[in-house]
């Protein structure tokens, strides 16, 4: 197959950028789309010029390194996918394809297509510990979890941080994320304990870090690549009235 | 304060005074709705609602509270939601949003000036003063039947009050579904469907309330 590439090139936090074509001739239908752009780069280098910087880690879609915006859909809009596990195939010979990277203001670029998400790890850090007894190791049944509970509780845990879900919202709004935070937490005995003090800092968090408010566009859960539910929102406002109680 | 700082609690602000406009909006439309009984009906209700007396000055200052909270959250919010996303991808495909969800504030604002122009035009009464006849034995109360069935023969009220319906159902159609996710009475039972549930409701207030001058313009309800 043969593309023409559209990439957003940046050369740092506060150059200007601009999208810069390329054209990619050898592009077999079995490779990832990290693969392709690693053929565009090796071109790129043998010419002498700056390869495109992206992010990536794992290419196996567990680690939530790899983060663009394809044709103007996080991750490339396919349905559950990362970047690195979106292939060749779902493209044709001749397409024009855009590339760009996460754009809000709490992800500031560091160079072409990667961001900082260090935002993301200061939500995570500002929902603080919970309280746990140390020691001696526990009696593996003393805990009872009902099966429902700890399906919920795993299916918000599902999220690797990419960060498509602020990336694709029109408000730049981190809800999906920290609601999964919150809410994984918050049905455990573990971390009931500071459910009232944690949901108000991860917000309160996610506010001074400059991400958006919520007005439930729903964008997020369809870029998710977990396909994470916007139903942990809905807790999360639940668990934020809590808190409000005395 | 907690509540009217932060991203969620201000949230739930928006959601409650929402909440009640709707339910007003609801409410009035039924009260409207005895038009269709006739002018008798129409009169009697409009001075029921006189005979009351300051409970309607009380009513109208709760109105204006939760319309006054409602818009400063609402531009405040989306004022920030702007600055949360200076620069924006030069390619960006939706997967899930609409219009009416990505125009809110500007539903709102139309709806504002639409609230403005109705109370000028059929409460305080000064843009049409050919229709504010008073009514036969009704101590200087003005015929409200005859103030809206002569008001709607003319085509710009008419055309103004359809407009303005037009961004009641886009508000409703997404603000409706909106606000029950925002307080946290959603889950994923409820949401597939409430998206469509949504734009129904807004549909039945659309279709309710452009009927009134719709069907006295066209003669059929005079
Ligand atoms: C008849 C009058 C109105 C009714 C019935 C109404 C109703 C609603 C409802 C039910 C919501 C959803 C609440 C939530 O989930 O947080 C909402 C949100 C909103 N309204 Fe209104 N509203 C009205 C007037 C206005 C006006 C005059 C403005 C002007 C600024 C406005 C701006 C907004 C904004 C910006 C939102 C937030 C968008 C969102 O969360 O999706 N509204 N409104
Ligand atoms: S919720 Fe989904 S989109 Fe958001 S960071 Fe987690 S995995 Fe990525
Ligand atoms: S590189 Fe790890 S998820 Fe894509």
């Amino acid at each position: 197959m043969k593309l023409k590439l559209h990439v957003w090139r940046q050369k740092g936090p506060n150059a200007p950028g601009k999208l810069e074509t390329y054209e990619a001739n050898h592009v077999s239908p079995d490779q990832s789309f990290l693969e392709m752009l690693d053929e565009v780069n090796e071109v790129l280098v043998k010419e002498g010029k700056d390869p495109i910087a992206f992010d990536h880690d794992c290419r196996e879609g567990i680690c939530g390194m790899c983060s663009q915006i394809i044709n103007g859909m996080a991750h490339g809009g396919q349905d559950r996918t990362t970047v690195c596990q979106l292939h060749m195939r779902s493209f044709k010979d001749g397409d024009e394809i855009f590339i760009e990277p996460w754009k809000a203001k709490a992800f500031p670029i560091i160079k072409d297509l990667a961001v900082d998400r260090g935002n993301y790890d200061r939500i995570i850090q500002a929902g603080g510990y919970t309280s746990c007894h140390t020691g001696g190791v526990a009696d593996g049944n003393a805990l009872l979890i009902g099966k429902e509970i700890a399906d919920y509780s795993m299916d918000a845990a599902e999220c690797i941080g990419c960060g498509a879900c602020a990336a694709s919202c029109p408000n730049s709004s981190a809800m999906l994320f920290a609601s999964n935070k919150v809410a994984q937490l918050a049905v455990l005995p573990q971390g009931q304990v500071e459910a009232k003090r944690r949901v108000v800092a991860m917000l309160d968090e996610a506010t001074a870090c400059g991400f958006g408010n919520c007005t439930n566009h729903y964008e997020c859960q369809a870029a998710c690549p977990k396909g994470i539910n916007v139903k942990f929102i809905a807790k999360l406002n639940r668990e934020y009235l809590k808190a409000l109680l005395p | 304060m907690q509540l009217t700082q932060s991203s969620v609690g201000r949230k739930i602000i928006m959601a409650v005074t929402g909440a009640m406009l709707f339910a007003f909006v609801c409410v009035h439309l039924l009260g409207n709705s005895s038009l269709f009984f006739g002018s008798a009906a129409l009169n009697a209700y409009a001075q029921k609602l006189h005979s009351l007396g300051p409970v309607v000055w009380i009513f109208r200052l709760v109105m204006l509270g939760l319309f006054t909270v409602h818009i400063i959250f609402g531009i405040q919010l989306t004022l920030e939601n702007k600055a949360a996303t200076p620069d924006k991808n030069v390619q960006i495909k939706r997967l899930k949003t609409g219009f009416a969800a990505e125009t809110m504030v500007v539903s709102g604002l139309v709806l504002l000036a639409f609230v403005v122009y109705h109370l000028l035009h059929f409460t305080v009464r000064v843009t049409n003063p050919e229709i504010y006849v008073p009514i036969e034995g009704g101590h200087g109360m003005v015929d409200v039947f005859v103030m809206v069935t002569h008001g709607f023969q003319q085509i710009l009220p008419v055309l103004l009050y359809v407009i303005g319906m037009g961004f009641l159902f886009l508000h409703v159609s997404h603000g409706f579904q909106s606000l029950f996710q925002t307080v946290g009475l959603s889950n994923d039972r409820t949401l597939p469907v409430m998206g469509n549930f949504s734009k129904l409701v807004g549909l039945v207030l659309l279709v309710g309330y452009v009927s009134i001058p719709l069907l006295i313009i066209f003669g059929i309800v005079r």
